[in-house]
């Protein structure tokens, strides 16, 4: 049976900086996370007891030999913001990693914010790095030479599901739901046939159907099995074939629908059987044809395109939404899903101010007829790296939002206070307000717990297992009432 | 963006011969005015040494 879909996006950051005789990326991400940190924050750890990366969905626990797997990156730079995220470094990329959300556009919001922190924390360093140098951030997953980065959803899933029919209904979901979810590429790359643009970012990089890895051998389906929560309730479905997006509605809608997939699957609504005949293959086939016509190949022998595809998982969500109870966030999913495949349908162009994969094969045909530009211009990757600069006086995305060209999910107003507050439907309440209020008592938390130290007694653990308590009618009285980390410990009854 | 293609900054229609065209070039040479304004927006930002940015641009390996 469904539960409620928490959600939540970790996005990996690119990091280059300019002029600058020798670049350590590690010590760069780690130098513009200190600087924006407050030193508050800095000093509670990050509570690693209950992580298990090599813990396996499919229920074999694997010893941790293969180094590219697991790093110890404990001794790294990692602190916790008062808005409930996590910002920290993780292979040599700065991550942020949303709080925990109750809907598809507050993980509009809260992943916003992190665009805005990544580019105060620029701003914080400047004084901080070598004069002259200069520090770049991009919200993309490629460098456009086979390296890879990730931004990666989760989603909270009941762990009665079978993870087989995650897998069987989620492949042909996530390898056309590129269509809204791509944010564009010049080029293609790890060993995919050349081509002049593609759809997604990511594409080239899933060589596999189902596995643990995420560094290497990418796998459509990530077995990870790290719920963050109570393991007999659920686990958490942790998605990597994911692009990270500009785009409002590309991630509006990427979180969205793949929230009303899930819960159709834990519903067993879907009877249909839309299993791919390759799945690997058809995920470069949707991605290397931006006209949006190719056809993919069902087992069962039908061709369909990407887009019709989406329609048939779109009806049924339709038809499960009716028949439940909705809100009007999945009401507002429902129309913009059903507005983007009608329209890609007719002209993808068309989605030019809502699809970043459309938004900058826009931009950069205009520059290709202005100038007569060949595919291989430098400038045109230049433009495709640029789009996803998170300063908005310089990344090109943030010139067409400026502009009034690129439709918006999301106010500024909100996601400025997305900065500095949780979201209050989750958790994540609970562990952002505990460090607004009460850091200098805190000496470690993790997303499902906080430790205190409130003197001479032992350190308490408050546990956080359940994602969907801890929201603010859960505690705001109990933390108003609570003058010091010591009566918060005493009202919990501890 | 077809409506970029056969116009370069330089042929742009100025504003008084706009008024003498039909309603429908008119709006077409507005939307290309808009995209080349864009494009020229975009130049003044774009970093610059292109092929040398872009070549230095190497990241670790992620998730």
């Amino acid at each position: 049976m469904t539960v409620p879909k928490i959600c939540g996006i970790e996005t990996e950051y690119g990091i280059a900086i300019r002029e600058a005789a020798d670049f350590n990326p590690i010590l760069t991400s780690s130098l513009l996370i200190n600087a924006y940190a407050k030193p508050a924050f800095k000093r509670v750890k990050w509570d690693y007891e209950e992580e298990n990366p090599l813990r396996d969905a499919r229920g074999f626990e694997r010893t941790p030999m293969d180094s590219s797997a697991v790093e110890d990156e404990s001794g790294l730079v990692n602190v916790i913001l008062p808005n409930g995220s996590r910002y920290y470094v993780d292979h040599a990329h700065p991550e942020y990693s949303s709080p925990e959300c109750s809907n598809a556009r507050d993980v509009v919001t809260w992943d916003k914010a992190g665009e805005r922190i990544l580019e105060d924390s620029i701003e914080a360093a400047r004084n901080i790095v070598p004069d002259g140098e200069r520090v770049f951030i991009y919200k993309n997953n490629s460098d456009g030479k086979g390296n890879s980065y990730g931004c990666h959803e989760n989603y909270l899933v009941d762990r009665q599901t079978p993870f087989p029919n995650l897998v069987k209904h989620v492949i042909p979901f996530f390898v056309t739901r590129q269509v809204f979810t791509g944010a564009g590429k010049v080029g293609a790359e790890n060993g995919s046939e050349g081509v002049d643009y593609q759809i997604s970012q990511r594409a080239d990089f899933f060589e596999v159907e189902v596995g643990l890895e995420t560094t290497f051998k990418r796998p459509i389906i990530n077995t990870r099995d790290e719920p963050h929560a109570d393991p007999d309730l659920y686990r958490r479905f942790h998605v990597i074939v994911g692009d990270a997006n500009m785009s409002e509605t590309s991630t509006f809608l990427k979180v969205g629908t793949t929230s009303l997939v899930l819960r159709m699957i834990e519903d067993d609504f879907i009877a249909d059987d839309f299993t791919l005949a390759v799945p690997v293959q058809a995920m470069r086939a949707v991605s290397h044809d931006p006209g949006c016509r190719a056809t993919i190949e069902l087992v069962d022998g039908r061709r369909l395109t990407a887009i019709e595809l989406q329609w048939e998982y779109f009806r049924l969500a339709k038809k499960y939404a009716l028949d439940n109870d909705f809100d009007a966030v999945t009401g507002d999913v429902l129309d913009t899903w059903e507005l983007t495949l009608d329209s890609l349908e007719r002209d993808t162009m068309s989605m030019s101010r809502r699809l970043d994969w459309v938004a900058k094969l826009a931009m950069l045909e205009a520059y290709r007829a202005r100038d007569g530009l060949a595919w291989d211009a430098p400038k045109l990757r230049m433009i495709d790296l640029q789009y996803h600069d998170v300063r908005r006086h310089k990344g090109l995305y943030y010139k067409l939002q400026n502009a009034g060209k690129m439709e918006r999910i999301v106010s500024d107003e909100a996601i400025a206070y997305a900065v500095d507050h949780p979201p209050e439907d989750t958790r994540a309440y609970f562990r952002g307000e505990c460090l607004r209020r009460f850091s200098p008592t805190i000496v470690a938390a993790s997303w499902d717990a906080l430790i205190f130290d409130t003197g001479d007694e032992p350190l308490r653990k408050v546990p956080t297992l359940e994602p969907t308590r801890g929201t603010k009618a859960h505690v705001q009285q109990l933390l108003d009432s609570s003058p010091d980390a010591s009566t918060l410990i005493h009202n919990l009854g501890g | 963006m077809a409506e970029g293609g056969g116009q370069t900054r330089k042929s742009r229609p100025k504003k008084d011969e706009e008024q003498t065209q039909p309603e429908e070039q008119k709006a077409s040479s507005e939307a290309t005015s808009e995209v080349d304004d864009l494009l020229d927006e975009i130049d003044e930002v774009l970093e610059e040494n292109a092929e040398e940015f872009v070549r230095s641009y190497v990241q670790k390996g992620g998730q």
